[in-house]
């Protein structure tokens, strides 16, 4: 039986998931996705990965969910709230469960079920920094120069041409 | 605690409900917001499985954030993209945007 604490967490995090795709106004969707990245915070906090909740909520909460909002702002239009999806969402509805069933199935059968308790030893920041520092200093490097040339492409292609 | 197996199903569920919003979905922001939940939902594997390990490991962690660094470009460049197809096409159901079939 599930703690409480995590039953309601997980029920608010995939309600909230679910309502950002099926919300008939785009920003409300986009107020639920933020929802949603919260209550994964919250279930990183249940796995004792402080530091790691203390990043999703500054980045995704913080930044890509202000982002997809401003970017709604700039593009809206009242047509997508009439737009009937009929047999897409079937399908979809159909593949997502089976998908669902299927793996729930194999993984129910495997011995999954066997691992209860948690490590003892918590990590915290200290040994992440240690780590990104000593064993993967080269994946950092890259990261940061893929985010930089992220921003560089993004802003080129938003950029408005004029011709004269 | 909780066993490890709860937090894989909720990671699944998430994982499902991505699947059905890519597929079910013609609004191109629509669809990032399904590439985001999918994104999430294998850092949840990957922090609970580091953190179930019989050995001390803070592997998982480090490795989702560098995930999380990288969902945040993704989803820069992918809004850049939708606000330029917009500005083309006055559009962005997936449906219509057309130019580049061959």
């Amino acid at each position: 039986m599930p703690d409480l604490v995590f039953l309601t967490i997980a029920l608010f995090t995939l309600i909230t998931a679910i309502l950002s795709l099926e919300s008939r106004e785009l920003v409300y969707g986009a107020v639920a996705l933020a929802l949603s990245f919260l209550g994964v915070a919250a279930i990183f906090i249940l796995l004792d990965a402080l530091y790691l909740a203390m990043f999703q909520i500054l980045v995704y909460i913080g930044s890509i969910s202000v982002l997809i909002i401003f970017v709604i702002m700039l593009v809206r239009r009242e047509k997508w709230s009439t737009i009937k999806s009929g047999n897409e969402r079937i399908l979809g509805i159909v593949t997502a469960l089976s998908f669902f069933l299927v793996i729930g199935y194999v993984s129910y059968n495997s011995g999954l079920l066997s691992i209860v308790t948690p490590n003892p030893s918590i990590p915290d920041f200290y040994d992440i920094g240690i780590q990104m520092i000593n064993d993967y200093w080269l994946i950092l490097e890259v990261t940061g120069l893929v985010l930089a040339a992220s921003v560089i492409g993004a802003l080129t292609m938003a950029k408005i041409e004029r011709e004269n | 605690m909780e066993p490890l197996f709860n937090y894989f199903i909720l990671s699944l569920a998430l994982l499902s409900v991505g699947i059905y919003g890519l597929i079910a979905k013609r609004n191109a922001i629509r669809l990032l917001f399904a590439v985001e939940i999918i994104i999430n939902a294998a850092i949840i594997n990957f922090v609970a499985f580091a953190r179930y390990s019989e050995t001390p490991i803070v592997t998982g962690q480090t490795f989702s954030i560098f995930a999380i660094a990288l969902a945040a470009t993704e989803a820069a460049v992918g809004l850049a993209i939708i606000v330029q197809a917009f500005r083309l096409n006055k559009d962005i159901d997936v449906l219509e945007l057309k130019k580049l079939r061959g």
